[in-house]
């Protein structure tokens, strides 16, 4: 099978990349790029770990095709923050200790920074519908909910 | 299904020229919320992806006095978010914004919805509801099916291999129409439709029902245009004996089966209760946009 020669901006750098037309773009980012942040759960949509944007959209990226991708601006988990300079919403999933096992927590911090871009005040009701396609294993989601309703006070600049 | 090859042409000729290929079989693609998953199943036959979301009014919207065109591999995302749609096509709008999650309806379009023609699809009681109608486009120019006709069966519909559907158009409703959508789920996000009802009621400046159309999902192998619901609602006040008897009558329309999301027989009675539910709001809806 001939591979397919991609170029795309990823978390705004230009990046080109050869793929297989049936590649997902959960499998170039982490087998190709080495973006291995993004979490593959179940391959099928069903639980949000792959979730990155795509022009600027809140995607599951097991159900993008890497050709896809072509021309387009794909944003990661890598493109949020960085170990010495987290993103506020990675420091309150810290604070609020959201999370134990960590596998869902890239796709729900990539989510949670596209729902507050869309929605500076989410109620909690509309953080949990939002997030819905986010499953967590392990914290019971009230720990995750209190991190998101804390970065989007913080982000408005209402600090406690 | 094994994708060897992927191709986003830029019009609809040019799709339609790649879709009459013999080499290998061709399957277009919206968002690729089925689809995608569909590929990988276990059969490896080699198949080509059709992209249409870089072809010109695929993506858009026109809505105006005459009704509305919509570009079928449009996001429910984006669609939801189309407030002049949703002021006249609310039930519609509902029932995009309960496809799957956020992240799925980033990707997943009306008319992938349509096509891929599950009987639990959300948007086709809806659409029905609406009068909605398929503009196919082939070889041989285009052809206008009713979305009730379009779907034949359980992931089946009228086109041929070479056809795809080009927009989805509706008319503009009478005045004091309006539209609802309901759907039964056992969790309140992320599981496929129980039953689904959707409906359109059009109320004179005394508030009877001069027209409605009641559509019904997952109850059968398509879903179903229940005239007979919509006949005890039309001549009424949309009161609760008129709300009981179209209940009934979708009830009576409904050929479930049983599965482990329910039996045939909480189908059939759930169904009635949602055409009831949906009749109810869209009356009231009806009542506020004379
Ligand atoms: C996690 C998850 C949850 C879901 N939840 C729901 C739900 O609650 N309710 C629901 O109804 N669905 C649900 N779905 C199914 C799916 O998301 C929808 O059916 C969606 O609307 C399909 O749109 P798409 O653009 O992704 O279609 P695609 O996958 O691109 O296409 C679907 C089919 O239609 C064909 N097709 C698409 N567009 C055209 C066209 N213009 N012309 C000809 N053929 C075409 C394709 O060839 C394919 O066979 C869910 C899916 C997932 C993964
Ligand atoms: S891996 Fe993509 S949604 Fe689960
Ligand atoms: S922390 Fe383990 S799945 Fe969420």
């Amino acid at each position: 099978m001939t591979k397919v020669h991609v170029t795309t901006s990823i978390n705004g750098d230009e990046t080109e990349f050869l793929c297989e037309p049936h590649d997902t773009l959960l499998d170039v980012l982490r087998n190709d790029l080495s973006l291995t942040g993004t979490k593959e759960g179940c391959g099928s949509g069903d639980c949000g770990a792959c979730s990155v944007t795509l022009n600027g959209r809140l995607v599951c990226s097991c159900l993008v095709l890497g050709v896809e991708a072509e021309g387009a601006e794909v944003g990661t988990i890598e493109g949020v923050g960085e170990a010495d300079n987290l993103n506020v919403i990675q420091e309150k999933f810290l604070e609020h200790a959201a999370l134990q096992c960590g596998i869902c927590t890239p796709g729900l911090i990539v989510s949670t920074q596209a729902l507050l871009a869309e929605n500076p005040s989410p109620t909690e009701e509309e953080a949990r519908y939002y997030l819905a396609g986010n499953l967590c294993r392990c914290t019971g989601y009230d720990k995750i909910i209190r991190a998101v309703m804390d970065s989007a006070e913080t982000m408005r600049g209402e600090v406690k | 299904m094994a994708v060897v090859d992927y191709q986003a042409p830029q019009s609809i000729e040019d799709a339609i020229g790649i879709l009459q290929k013999t080499d290998i079989k061709s399957k277009v693609m919206a968002g690729g919320t089925d689809l995608i998953i569909q590929t990988k199943s276990q059969t490896a036959d080699p198949v080509r992806v059709v992209d249409l979301k870089h072809i010109d009014g695929m993506m858009s919207y026109t809505l105006d006095d005459g009704g509305m065109s919509l570009g079928p591999a449009m996001s429910c995302a984006e669609f939801t978010t189309l407030d002049d749609v949703k002021a006249v096509y609310p039930g519609l709008s509902e029932s995009a914004y309960l496809i799957g999650s956020t992240q799925v309806q980033g990707r997943a379009s009306i008319g992938g919805n349509l096509c891929n023609a599950s009987p639990a699809a959300d948007t086709i009681p809806a659409l029905i509801a609406n009068g909605a109608q398929c503009v196919i486009e082939g070889n041989n120019g285009e052809r206008v099916v009713a979305v009730e006709d379009f779907v034949t069966g359980v992931a089946q519909n009228c086109m041929a291999s070479d056809e795809l559907l080009k927009r989805i158009s509706m008319p503009r409703p009478a005045p004091g129409t309006s539209d609802a959508y309901l759907r039964f789920i056992p969790r309140t996000e992320m599981d496929i439709a129980v039953a689904g009802a959707g409906v359109s009621v059009t109320l004179d400046s005394s508030g009877k029902c001069t027209a409605a159309r009641v559509a019904i999902g997952a109850v059968a192998v398509t879903a179903l245009l229940v005239r007979e619901a919509a006949e005890a609602l039309i001549g009424t006040a949309v009161d609760e004996q008129a709300l009981d008897a179209a209940a009934a009558a979708a009830s009576a329309a409904a050929k479930p089966i049983t599965d482990r999301r329910g039996t045939a027989e909480y189908r059939t009675h759930v169904v009635g209760v949602l055409v009831k539910r949906a009749a109810k709001i869209a009356a009231e809806r009806a009542r506020g946009v004379k």
